[in-house]
């Protein structure tokens, strides 16, 4: 029997990682991430799981440690944060490419300079290029079935890549909601026991990890890489498939949201969706017909599936809560894959797509703003040229 | 729950020479190194099961070119300043997996091994933080003073005066300047149980401290001179010889510091001048040069100072 409880995304991953039991944990403290390592200590502290917990001096010896832990064999997990994920980002090209299923909480928050301790994504976008697998979560409760998820994704033994698994730093990590916590067994059960292929603790059978490849071999592993890359899809699809029936979910690539039979919509990741479901609704009771796409996935990017369920709409609007500066007219990371995804999948008459930054360092975004980018859409529908294709919501200009 | 090893303390010869080799021949590494030196005294005075790390260096490129490997236990190379770490963390897991029950205890012993330019400098802090938290793990660094892999730039371990890419001798500049760091002295300073110096040119020593350091229960350190005859310009014949007048001069003195005890292995019956040690590398040779005598004499200060240090640390000082 499930049991539900008040808890915030930190205190509810803090369960999910005393459900799964790893074997270690290497992590540093970082706002706003430490609570739920903090809720962790305590565990071991008290006797509740069997994890060592290493306690590092740096993010980069988080990643470096994990990097060790999982080559030896064991399952392990990490978190952070901003800052904490700038510093362990060599290690963690290091962690997908030796293809160590790690998996890793990551409470979004803003980057220095200024220095801010709030919300928004450019500490995961700067790293997704790196190799791991990135899943977006809207509330407490989807950072705990993330968490979960991810354990069986990453150890699949076509991919064996890590997973970080975001949630909004302080909206959802600090929001204290009602969250369904699974019985220990099933979670344990549904996870199962993990295997590595090739340990380093099997001293009997001695490998070689981190070899150095020249010319004549480093693209073919990068290759294998891509190769393995190419098979999550699927797997996320069937590890989520397992648990929405075990565990009565609906979890997917992405989310859509009254989308089929509306004319415009948006797409935002993590607690924003949540607001702007309010807005969906809110316009719908008005007969307008509005929808929303919530990506679940970033890494790999379905980017076809994604034009597959917006190709039918007038015009779509991203938002973006960070910018990749320099990119085409700054826009957003997520609105230049997913308008690169329409340029590959889309329909031969050309949707207007359009990119909304916003929350930048936790800047908070209401229902009225968004309903205010239902409306630009609407005019894009019927006029089909966009003012402009970047436009920053909530900030003084 | 850890046990001790059934460590033989005495080294045979005899016995040393039917081991396998855990470091293969035919890696890379140049005529004259002595890193792969010390890495086979390393791994041949450990009779339990080794698993090895390693920073990046020439030590980690020129052992494991894809698809070979020069390694017969299993090793694992993760980034340059992290061998500590990744240590560290592989050793959790085996605790951990011990512990419960998921994996047999072997005595597996974890060995990091870590140049200067990786120890020193860009890894400090990893080797700080691993050695602080009190893992069963023993971090070897290979001192050969510069950064030889990336083509002989100085880094903190270069001592005075020494010709280097990025501290070279020119018309205003006499090759590099300032103080070497002490990384042994800090390593004693973090209270763990067992550091040491030490030099292959005497292998039964190097050897003997690398079974006391795998037989305590924590972190162990061992900083050894390593020669690089490429940086430190030397005939390759003569790396062995120019590690013993290291250790005659007492440039490299050869002690342990067993839980916070300081014992000297070994004393010279004569000390040499450092300009012994100076006068046969090229890296010192402008030393010589008329104008650069005062460079000298402050590396033998330095070298006097440090030694007088190390013996009231022994309490061997005379009153």
């Amino acid at each position: 029997m499930s049991d539900y409880r008040a808890l915030d995304g930190n205190q509810a991953v803090a369960e999910a990682m005393r459900q799964i039991n790893p074997d270690v944990i290497a992590a540093y403290p970082i706002t706003p991430q430490t609570e739920a390592v903090q809720v962790f200590s305590q565990f071991v502290a008290d006797g509740q799981v069997d994890t060592e917990f290493v306690t590092v001096e740096s993010e980069h010896s988080a990643m470096s440690a994990c990097v060790g832990a999982a080559g030896a064999g064991a399952r392990v997990m990490t978190a952070t944060s901003s800052a904490g994920l700038a510093l362990m980002w060599e290690i963690t090209y290091v962690a997908a490419s030796l293809r160590l299923p790690i998996v890793m909480m990551v409470a979004n928050r803003a980057l220095s300079a200024p220095i801010n301790i709030h919300c928004d994504h450019s500490d995961t976008m700067g790293a997704r290029d790196n190799g791991w697998l990135q899943i977006f979560s809207e509330s407490p409760q989807e950072a705990y079935d993330n968490m979960i998820q991810a354990i069986r994704i990453a150890e699949h033994p076509e991919l064996l890549l890590p997973v970080m698994v975001n949630q909004d730093g302080f909206i959802t990590s600090h929001a204290v909601e009602r969250v369904e916590i699974f019985d220990d067994s099933a979670v344990k059960d549904f996870i199962g026991e993990y295997s590595p292929r090739y340990p380093l603790l099997n001293v009997d059978k001695p490998v070689t990890f981190g070899a150095l490849d020249f010319y004549d071999f480093y693209f073919e592993h990068k290759r294998q890489q891509v190769e393995a890359l190419g098979q999550a899809k699927e797997v996320i699809l069937a590890v989520a498939a397992d648990f929405n029936k075990r565990f009565n979910r609906s979890y997917g690539l992405f989310e859509t949201y009254r989308l089929d039979d509306a004319e415009v919509g948006i797409v935002v990741m993590s607690s924003t969706a949540g607001t702007a479901k309010v807005v969906v609704d809110e316009l719908r009771g008005r007969g307008v017909k509005v929808g929303l796409l919530k990506p679940r996935v970033f890494r790999p990017f379905p980017a076809e599936e994604m034009v597959d369920a917006l190709k039918h709409l007038k015009a779509v609007a991203v938002l973006d809560r960070s910018v990749a500066f320099g990119a085409m007219q700054n826009a957003g990371p997520l609105f230049l894959e997913l308008a690169a995804g329409f340029q590959a999948y889309g329909p031969a008459a050309r949707i207007p797509v359009v990119d909304y930054v916003f929350g930048l360092g936790g800047r908070d975004i209401g229902p009225t703003q968004i309903e205010a980018v239902y409306g630009d859409l609407r005019r894009l529908a019927s006029d089909g040229r966009p003012e402009r294709l970047v436009t920053y919501l909530g900030v003084r200009e | 729950m850890a046990t001790q090893a059934a460590t033989p303390t005495r080294l045979i010869l005899k016995d040393l020479s039917k081991k396998p080799e855990r470091l293969s021949p035919g890696h890379r590494m140049c005529p004259g190194c002595a890193a792969p030196i010390v890495v086979k005294q390393v791994l041949s005075a450990i009779d339990d099961p080794v698993i090895a790390f390693c920073a990046t260096g020439c030590l980690e490129v020129a052992t494991t070119i894809f698809p070979q490997t020069a390694w017969n236990v299993p090793f694992m190379h993760s980034a340059f300043e992290n061998a500590a770490a990744t240590c560290s963390g592989a050793e959790a897991a085996y605790r951990s997996l011990v512990r419960q029950g998921k994996l047999d205890e072997k005595n597996v012993r974890f060995v990091a091994f870590g140049g200067d330019g990786g120890t020193y400098d860009i890894g400090l802090q990893s080797l700080s933080g691993a050695m602080e938290r009190g893992h069963r793990m023993l971090y070897v660094c290979y001192d050969n003073g510069a950064y030889m892999n990336t083509g002989i730039q100085r880094s903190s371990a270069t001592p005075l005066g020494a010709n280097t890419t990025t501290s070279p001798v020119g018309k205003v500049r006499p090759g590099r300047q300032g103080v070497r760091k002490d990384l042994t002295a800090i390593m004693a300073a973090h209270g763990i149980p067992y550091v040491a110096q030490a030099s292959p040119h005497n292998w039964r020593d190097l050897m003997q401290k690398v079974r006391k350091a795998v037989a305590v229960d924590g972190p162990a350190f061992i900083n050894v001179l390593t020669s690089c005859n490429r940086g430190w310009r030397h005939e390759a014949a003569k790396t062995i010889e120019i590690q013993k007048i290291a250790v005659d001069s007492c440039y490299w003195p050869l002690y342990e510091v067993e839980e916070g005890r300081y014992k000297i292995n070994y004393r010279p019956k004569q000390k040499l001048p450092v300009t012994d040690f100076l006068r046969p590398q090229g890296r010192f040779s402008h030393l010589f040069r008329p104008g650069n005598e005062a460079i000298v004499e402050e590396f033998q200060r330095r070298v006097d100072a440090k030694w007088e240090h190390l013996l009231k640390m022994a309490g061997e000082a005379q009153a």
